[in-house]
């Protein structure tokens, strides 16, 4: 007889924990595979998690609200419906004080692809004590945290008192202070204090996380896409009425930037400590806003899909992050984003890098301009892309030359891409 | 306080405990009369007469396997090893019988061994040995190495009362080069705890003997010279070791140099490595150094018994190395 442990799924690279909302089943019931036993929240996004296997809800670890570190195994289902329901021997019941190590042990191997594989920590050159190590680990710095800091050891290791040295700093303004709730600069007057829900503040620590590893610089080109918008036009009734979808403009700006990133792969790349780690998938980041925030589900493989798989694989993301219905794994893996400041109106953003990721796409309004063209005045279909850049590995050249071949793919969009 | 010598603080422990308890008795090579080859015994033989500062044949099997008789039938014996050189020739009588009597018998064997053991007074070969590593490997024996005259009287009075044979090995040349301050009157170091002989919070070095003096002089130069703060801390007893003192030492500096005057390779210094890699992993900052003597016999020539022996500058080159990983 198996049991197989539900693990509190990571839904996002930066995701601690998740509150457990609502449970679907209770000890006892008969569960299928992939059907439905709880929803949880966390602070990016709120799912329904399935079920990894079929068979009996063997056991409910922890009730509803309760929030738990990813990773830590919230439920067992047996899969044997027919024996009795065997309690689990006490050594394994014990929730998960420090997930990692345990991981392996506890999961199933079915769930596997739901660990973390944390940035890129596995390709780390840098060697850490076991008490940095362990000073990290009490103190909540992650190891692409600790590769940042510089050490005064030998070959530049980080020793005990580098690592102190930066936890001091941290907790003395650094890195952390938009959390430090500050004691001199409370507004007198008027005011109106709202809590941060777990979803702004993990908003809020990624953005400034971003801000102090990556020197941030923007450039910004223009566009004419009045062929797409022309083409989206003629087309998007047939489209809708055999895809099931509205045509939208994100898939064209996907498609032009993976065609540009094959030609420049740099652009999608990593930083780790003074390594530059190439992606060889080119997973695409879409930014969907949502009600309280917003969230960067991942097309996967997107070199891989033509321009109509881009479309579906945008329109299923989107859809499903609107509903609560993303998996752990649509949000994770990305290597670019794409985010879309045009959807109010406005003509281009200076959008922030999504870590570990090294380049991210702001696209604007799509708005109707007179432009010259052989010294004539025409009315065309504009818009201005603009990309912040980690400067550490992408300079002005590269990060220009990209821009100016995404144009070049985005005004040259031939027939023919809707096979 | 009375300041003095290594070798006096020895000489009052055993003469006080003599004093204390009439089981208490001495034997071994030239103890009497000529008052040992240290002349630790001197004037013992007319103060307590030769039923109780024996001497003995020149065959240290004898001398052991007599203490362990001794001891079994309720005597406190206290064996001098001329040198600790030469224990090897009672190595069967310590290792096979009084370190097993008990585990045998459930006898207590309350013998204690001194032996003068150490280089560094151009002895040779035969003359210089720190043999403790031999005998930590044999469970059943208790080891001692003072570096203070306030620690060897203090261990030899705890090593008489031991019901355990107790391995007392007394550094040669810290015999007249030591002194310091010990009290007039009974006291005891209790087997089993080592000393913080100086304070710190960079480096631990944990040491023993003779090199306690070597790690002390390089600590303190360290400090003056780079503000490196180094602990040192004295084992004092061998077996057991005081491993919650070792312990906590590493978790507080992260950083640890093991040094001994003993030959590194198959030293006490990988045990006790061993112990902190285990119980203390995760506290440490650096990989654990060791400094010891060179792996050759105790060379006689002066300048080749140099290369040979720890000495402040190996200990200092190795916490420089530490504090720089």
């Amino acid at each position: 007889m198996a049991i197989v442990d539900v693990i509190m799924p990571q839904m996002g690279e930066s995701i601690a924990e998740g509150t457990i909302t609502k449970w679907y089943k209770k000890v006892g019931d008969k569960i299928a595979k992939d059907e439905t036993l709880l929803e949880i929240s966390t602070d990016k996004v709120d799912s329904e998690i399935p079920s990894p296997s079929a068979g009996l809800v063997a056991e409910l670890l922890f009730p509803e609200q309760k929030t738990v570190d990813v990773h830590t195994v919230i439920a067992r289902i047996q899969t044997d419906v027919h024996a009795p329901l065997m309690p689990v021997p006490e050594h394994v019941q014990s929730k998960t004080e420090n997930p990692t190590p345990e991981i392996g042990s506890t999961i199933d191997s079915s769930l596997e692809p739901v660990t973390i594989r944390q940035s890129t920590s596995a390709e780390t050159n840098r060697f850490f004590s076991p008490l940095v190590m362990n000073i990290a680990r009490a103190e909540g710095i992650s190891l692409s945290e600790l590769e940042k800091i510089p050490g005064s050891g030998a070959n530049n290791r980080v020793s005990k008192k580098d690592v102190l040295d930066y936890i001091e700093r941290r907790k003395s303004g650094g890195a952390t202070a938009y959390i430090k709730p500050s004691t001199a600069g409370t507004p007198s007057g008027s005011v109106e204090v709202i809590k941060m829900d777990t979803m702004r503040k993990a908003i809020a620590e990624h953005m400034v996380r971003s801000i102090h590893t990556s020197a941030h610089v923007g450039s910004v080109a223009e566009a004419d896409v009045s062929k797409i918008v022309a083409y989206r036009e003629r087309h998007k009734t047939d489209f809708e009425k055999r895809e099931g979808f509205k045509l939208t403009f994100t898939p064209f700006f996907v498609d032009a930037a993976v065609k540009a990133i094959k030609d420049f792969p740099l652009i999608n790349a990593s930083v780790d400590g003074d390594s530059i780690i190439l992606r060889k998938d080119i997973n695409i980041g879409v930014a969907v806003a949502l009600e309280n925030g917003l969230i960067v589900p991942v097309v996967k493989q997107a070199a891989g899909k033509d321009f109509a798989g881009l479309a579906r694989a945008v329109n299923d993301l989107s859809n499903r992050a609107r509903t609560k219905k993303l998996a752990p794994d649509d949000v994770q893996g990305g290597t670019f984003t794409i985010t879309n400041p045009g959807i109010f109106g406005n003509l281009f953003g200076f959008p922030i890098i999504n870590q570990p990721q090294v380049a991210i796409l702001g696209v604007g309004a799509i708005k109707k301009r007179p432009v010259v063209i052989n010294d004539a005045i025409a009315i065309r279909s504009m818009v201005y892309i603009s990309m912040s850049y980690d400067h550490r590995i992408i300079d002005g050249a590269l990060g220009g030359m990209f821009l100016q071949r995404m144009v070049q793919y985005l005004e040259n969009y031939e027939l023919g891409i809707m096979n | 306080m009375p300041v003095i010598s290594y070798i006096d603080a020895i000489s009052r422990g055993l003469w006080e405990e003599m004093e204390r308890d009439s089981s208490v008795f001495l034997l071994g090579e030239d103890i009497g009369e000529y008052g040992g080859a240290f002349k630790v015994t001197k004037g013992f033989l007319h103060h307590f007469g030769s039923d109780r500062v024996v001497d003995t044949v020149l065959a240290e099997s004898a001398i052991l396997g007599a203490a362990t008789g001794a001891a079994l039938v309720g005597m406190k014996p206290v064996a001098e090893m001329q040198f600790a050189d030469f224990v090897t020739c009672g190595f069967n009588q310590l290792v096979n019988n009084s370190a097993s009597i008990h585990y045998r018998w459930n006898l207590p064997v309350p013998m204690v061994v001194r032996l003068p053991s150490g280089a560094g007074i151009h002895g040779g070969p035969f003359h210089s040995r720190n043999p403790e590593a031999w005998f930590f490997h044999q469970p059943g024996l208790k080891l001692v190495a003072p570096s203070t005259p306030y620690d060897a009287k203090g261990l030899i009075k705890a090593a008489i009362r031991d019901p355990n044979p107790v391995l007392y090995f007394e550094h040669k040349r810290l015999y007249r080069h030591i002194k310091g301050e010990v009290p007039d009157g009974d006291y005891v170091v209790e087997i089993g705890k080592g000393d913080i002989k100086r304070p710190g919070n960079d480096i631990s070095v944990i040491t023993y003997g003779a090199a306690v003096h070597l790690a002390l002089e390089a600590a303190e130069m360290l400090e003056k010279q780079s503000g490196i703060s180094v602990e040192v801390i004295d084992l004092r007893s061998l077996m057991p070791l005081d491993k919650d003192l070792i312990l906590s030492s590493v978790r507080k500096t992260g950083k640890v140099l093991i040094a001994h005057e003993d030959t590194l390779t198959g030293g006490i210094g990988g045990e006790i490595a061993a112990l902190i890699a285990e119980f203390a992993f995760e506290s440490l900052d650096a990989p654990i150094k060791r400094v010891g003597a060179r792996d050759i016999p105790t060379p006689f020539a002066p300048t080749l018994e140099e290369y040979f022996l720890p000495n402040k500058e190996r200990i200092l080159t190795a916490l420089r190395e530490l504090a720089a990983f």
